[in-house]
């Protein structure tokens, strides 16, 4: 922990706004979604703990607004609040956990195409240009039509759509890797092709891939909303942020502008404090800025 | 050279061809040699002579569109064409070690020294932790690394050029190989560091009774170090013999013209000779001689045959028309 608060790395920390911005909103956002349940009153989940008469009820500030519902409520009498808190968890472990297994998939064909090259590159490597010619909405629509709706297919598609950008830097940085003579001299000791990938080429090629498991976090959250705007994503019993623009979205033009826009302002900040730090991360770890 | 029976690696007719769009790359065609137990022979050439590709032929390391075409490598008396790419395995860092140009690059970064060496002991020996560390520790102490217990936990950023090249020794030492295979060990160091590092080598090689292929594009390097040459020219062996006689007697035109090209430190010397032209395209190598279009004592013969090896003294041969005479007999 000294040695971090000495490095480089922190030093430069410490003088980017953006950087300090970044980190405060994704750090806000991280606290939420881990005790979020225990820092509203209400499960909007549970409808026994909804008031049908609390319904549409403007923001406290407002007239007519309750001091109970800081943000207002919905037709239901969900407090807005504590829906943006749940939604946004479901929006965050979605996020994430496609953007795991987007990178654990795309890394491992990534090492396997550079490292073998090939055919096996070759079928890799246009399967991957196939996907990158498609936007990855309609990939995710075509996919969600096919297999239907749910947060596992959700997850799905996105890591259908994400694997692509880890195994295309993973590939390139492993083919400048294997020209070094380390590998070489791996080989020369005798050592396997596959402990040769995971301890020798693997750690030397994951660097650039923070930075994109990062951004690609904040993407996978819009994409979401998107999905789930347009009605193939996540299922109206378990709604995120995406879902919860979409149902407020109906009674926007009433002036009940509150039950959406909320929702679109965490999606907000929320991808914007990713990008911020993203952005940080990128010029920090770019060798050749250095 | 005759073939001793004892001989720890024999290399017959190898041909290692090269299947690229432009062509077929002859890299190696025809080599043969043989390294005794204890010998070190140097395999002398200028760049794209093939040099390096013998080394990696014989560990089996020859990447598609290269192949291995033709011929025997016997290692130990077996021909380790033969063996199956686990075997191989097996032979790789512990009876046959590399080490490599450039010590920038041939250690892992994000390694510890001590990881990385460690890893051949873990690959090649049954040792436990605590014995396979106290020999770590004792190899570095060998290649002349002060505070070696200490160093064991730094990376490769905290050693210096000449430093991690001891280390790289060290790898490649520590598993106890019977042949070691030098790929310009010195080209990308100090010259100051160099001849540290040629004598480190050769040390370690003569205590070990191991053998040592170096390879170097570098004759004076050659000479230091080497008890037998071997001369190559666009994948051919023009030229091989014991380092003394070969040295003083050069008697292919190209060994005449590589010497010719090292400055001598004692006597006046107006500017160094040097070979005219450049290597022929070797997916395009002319009829006859390879040699002859630079060769300042070329015949009509030479465009019309190509040279066969012939004796031409003790443990010599040279592949040339017109040997060049013995100036003086030892």
């Amino acid at each position: 922990m000294q040695g971090f608060l000495k490095s480089e790395f922190f030093f430069n920390y410490r003088r980017s706004a953006s950087a300090i911005i970044g980190s405060a909103l994704m750090l806000l956002f991280a606290v939420y979604v881990v005790f979020g349940p225990w820092l509203v009153a209400q499960n909007p989940h549970d409808i026994a703990s909804l008031e049908l008469l609390d319904s549409f009820k403007p923001p406290a500030w407002l007239e007519g607004g309750d001091p109970r519902y800081l943000l207002g409520t919905d037709g239901q009498g969900r407090d807005i609040l504590a829906s943006v808190v749940y939604g946004a968890r479901i929006s965050v472990m979605i996020g994430v956990t496609a953007m795991l297994c987007s990178c654990l998939i795309g890394t491992a064909l990534g090492l396997l195409a550079g490292f073998y090259r090939g055919a096996v590159d070759s079928f890799i490597m246009r399967v991957a240009d196939i996907q990158l010619s498609f936007p990855s909405i309609l990939i995710a629509l075509f996919l969600m039509s096919a297999v239907g709706t749910g947060i596992d297919k959700v997850l799905i598609a996105l890591t259908a759509v994400g694997w692509v950008v880890y195994a295309r830097t993973v590939r390139g940085s492993t083919l400048s890797e294997i020209e070094k003579e380390y590998v070489q001299a791996a080989r020369v000791a005798g050592l396997p092709d596959r402990k040769i990938i995971l301890k020798h080429v693997l750690p030397n090629v994951l660097t650039p891939l923070i930075v994109i498991a990062t951004i690609q976090v904040g993407t996978f959250v819009l994409i979401e909303a998107s999905l789930s705007f347009l009605g193939v994503g996540v299922p109206i019993t378990q709604p995120s942020l995406g879902l919860l623009v979409k149902n407020g979205f109906d009674v926007l033009f009433s002036g009940l502008w509150w039950t959406s826009a909320f929702p679109g302002m965490a999606i907000m900040m929320l991808v914007f404090g990713i990008n911020l730090f993203g952005d940080f991360l990128r010029d920090e770890l770019n060798p050749r800025l250095k | 050279m005759s073939a001793e029976p004892q001989a720890l690696l024999e290399v017959r007719n190898l041909k290692t061809r090269f299947y690229t769009f432009a062509g077929v790359v002859n890299a190696v065609d025809g080599v043969s040699f043989s390294v005794g137990r204890g010998e070190i022979l140097g395999l002398v050439g200028e760049s794209g002579g093939g040099k390096s590709v013998i080394g990696f032929s014989i560990l089996g390391l020859i990447d598609p569109p290269g192949k291995v075409d033709d011929g025997e490598i016997l290692f130990d008396g077996a021909d380790l064409r033969k063996k199956s790419e686990k075997e191989m395995q097996d032979i790789r860092g512990k009876d046959i070690a590399m080490v490599f140009q450039d010590p920038m690059t041939s250690l892992n970064p994000l390694q510890t020294v001590g990881q990385q060496i460690d890893e051949m002991l873990r690959l090649h020996s049954e040792l436990d932790a605590k014995a396979r560390r106290a020999r770590c520790i004792e190899m570095l102490t060998d290649v002349g690394i002060s505070e070696a217990e200490k160093r064991l936990n730094n990376y490769p950023h905290q050693f210096s050029g000449g430093m991690r090249q001891r280390v790289v020794i060290a790898i490649a030492m520590i598993a106890g190989p019977q042949l070691i295979i030098a790929d310009e060990p010195t080209t990308a160091l100090d010259v100051t560091i160099q001849s540290q590092i040629l004598k480190l080598m050769k040390r370690q090689v003569r205590e070990r009774h191991a053998s040592m292929i170096l390879i170097t594009h570098d004759l004076a390097v050659v000479s230091q170090m080497a008890d037998q040459i071997v001369v190559l020219y666009c994948g051919k062996i023009v030229e091989q013999g014991p380092k003394q006689d070969l040295i003083g007697n050069p008697a292919h035109p190209y060994t005449q013209g590589l010497l010719g090209s090292i400055p001598k430190l004692h006597g006046r010397q107006e500017r160094l000779t040097q070979i005219p032209g450049t290597v022929p395209d070797v997916r395009n190598l002319p009829k006859g001689c390879n040699f002859r279009e630079r060769c300042p004592y070329a015949q009509p013969r030479c465009a019309e045959e190509e040279p066969e090896q012939q004796g031409v003294g003790a443990g010599r041969s040279v592949a040339c028309h017109f040997p060049l005479k013995q100036e003086a007999a030892p």
